[in-house]
């Protein structure tokens, strides 16, 4: 609702603020280049010029892809994942309340202590990569969307018993468009966690994709390149972020 | 409360009949003992590794950096969500920057701060910061939008000066809040330290798993993650139990 009734005058001094706010990063990076030299970070110009080179290299799209294929493949398993073991657990009141805390412990266990142990039981390559993606992104889904369940008015499920909903009706028509939101905010959180996993599993276990180019370039000293992938996940992290943050604020006026 | 107690014997049991299948699994060779150690082996190991005192130093290193960069945080963190609490101009401009903060992965920053402070602690301090600082400031951020107006009349009506309005009035109103911010911002200097750690350091808890998974030791390196696991559980449920006892304050009050 806000946004549609901020006045455009408002709204243009939002804009300035932000770039403000960017350009404020841009002289920070600046800084940075000149006290540290360019043993350890490139200029932001010569770092935007570099990336822009890389984006027309075969090699640098097929570590993109890489990186696409085992982030895809953990976000749909931990989605799917979460989302039917949380509304399981969110339905089956007493079996959440066992297993929610014991959730919420495992979220903040550093994972990265297990990552032996993926290592272990997956080998080197893409099923490693997208099992530490999943170990990140499957718990908050699923505590999101069993919180989602569990805060559902009641009253939402005893009308819909008073207009004799069948149980398909009840779930379609009720359930799901009072859960979505939330399971959507999850799922959000849950992307970015995923991403994380990814590309922290690409750094050990793997000879391709964003996370082995960081890790490679810090290796070899290639600063350059480094800056450069960097800039590009940390650009895409936010759009990708900023987008899913527009379609949630949507979801949540709709209802 | 009968109810309460069924669900807590229930978590029990969960948590005790998990580690006795794993350990049944891996005694009988299910599961193979390169890949896992039996919970009561780990367990052993990680008395063992303790009492030997190998890792003490590192222990110490990885708790005090994890204690700076937390203490850093809660201090920098509630500051800046008082600032941006008062300037809503700001606050508005930099939302969509604190709403994709965690989407980035801040350890692809280490090299560039390894070359900024030099390879001491510096660097791992400041990820932790990183890490930690902001979701402190959120959590103070909310925790301030919530303080009742009414609270905030009554305390002019008392005509409290400003710091009496503050430390009688608004922190105590949103001390729930600010207990989330310090539970959150301990969780992820913890993690992002011990992460930064495992990936490019010498030193530290996060390093000596690392060495000890390539060096193939086996025990030392499921000794430590236990100690880590354990230790993470154990900090995060006490700032669990101090948040739940203000949240109940608050919603008597």
């Amino acid at each position: 609702m806000s946004a549609t009734l901020v006045r455009p005058a408002r709204r243009r001094s939002l804009a300035l603020d932000q770039l403000l706010i960017v350009l404020a990063l841009l002289v920070c990076w600046q800084g940075a280049y000149a006290y540290a030299g360019s043993s350890a970070i490139t200029s932001p110009f010569a770092t935007v010029a570099y990336a822009i080179s890389m984006l027309e290299q075969g090699w640098f799209w097929s570590n993109v892809g890489a990186t696409a294929l085992a982030f895809v493949s953990s976000l749909a398993i931990a989605s799917l994942l979460g989302v039917l073991a949380g509304l399981g657990l969110g339905l089956w009141r007493f079996a959440g309340d066992v297993t929610e805390p014991v959730l919420a412990a495992l979220y903040t266990i550093p994972k990265v202590t297990l990552y032996p142990l993926i290592l272990l039981l997956f080998g080197l390559g893409l099923s490693a990569k997208v099992a530490f993606g999943v170990i990140h992104g499957v718990i908050p889904v699923t505590l999101f969307t069993l919180a989602a369940v569990k805060g559902l008015p009641p009253v939402l499920l005893r009308s819909a018993r008073a207009m004799r909903l069948s149980p398909r009706q009840t779930l379609l028509h009720v359930l799901a468009p009072a859960v979505l939101p939330e399971i959507f905010t999850g799922l959000r959180v849950g992307f970015s966690l995923t991403l994380l996993g990814v590309l922290i599993g690409e750094m050990f276990a793997s000879q391709k994709g964003m996370g082995f180019l960081i890790l490679n370039g810090i290796n070899l000293h290639n600063v350059k390149l480094t800056t450069a992938v960097v800039l590009i996940v940390v650009v895409t992290a936010i759009l990708a972020n900023a987008g899913l943050l527009a379609a949630d604020k949507r979801l949540r006026r709709q209802r | 409360m009968s109810r309460g107690r069924a669900v807590l014997a229930s978590r029990v049991g969960l948590i005790v009949g998990s580690i006795a299948l794993l350990e049944i699994l891996c005694r009988t060779g299910v599961i193979n003992p390169l890949t896992l150690l039996a919970p009561s082996q780990m367990a052993v190991a990680m008395v063992d590794l303790l009492a030997s005192g190998k890792v003490t130093p590192d222990i110490e290193r990885t708790f005090s950096t994890v204690a700076i960069a937390f203490a850093l945080s809660v201090v920098v963190g509630t500051a800046a969500g008082a600032v941006l609490h008062a300037m809503p101009r700001l606050r508005r401009a930099l939302d969509p920057l604190l709403a994709s903060y965690y989407a980035v992965p801040f350890f692809v920053f280490y090299p560039v701060l390894v070359a900024f402070f030099g390879l001491n602690e510096m660097p791992l301090v400041a990820i932790g910061f990183a890490a930690a600082m902001v979701a402190m400031a959120i959590s103070t951020l909310n925790g301030l939008d919530r303080v009742p107006p009414v609270l905030i009349k009554v305390a002019r009506m008392h005509r409290l000066g400003r710091l009496r309005t503050l430390f009688l009035v608004v922190v105590p109103a949103a001390a729930a809040s600010l207990m989330t911010g310090m539970k959150l911002a301990l969780a992820y200097a913890f993690i992002s330290i011990i992460a930064g750690e495992f990936i490019l350091s010498g030193r530290g808890l996060g390093y000596q798993i690392a060495y000890a998974y390539n060096s193939f030791d086996n025990k030392t390196m499921y000794g430590l993650m236990l100690f880590v696991l354990l230790v993470a559980t154990a900090m995060n449920s006490l700032l669990h139990m101090w948040e739940q006892r203000l949240l109940r304050r608050r919603a008597r009050a």
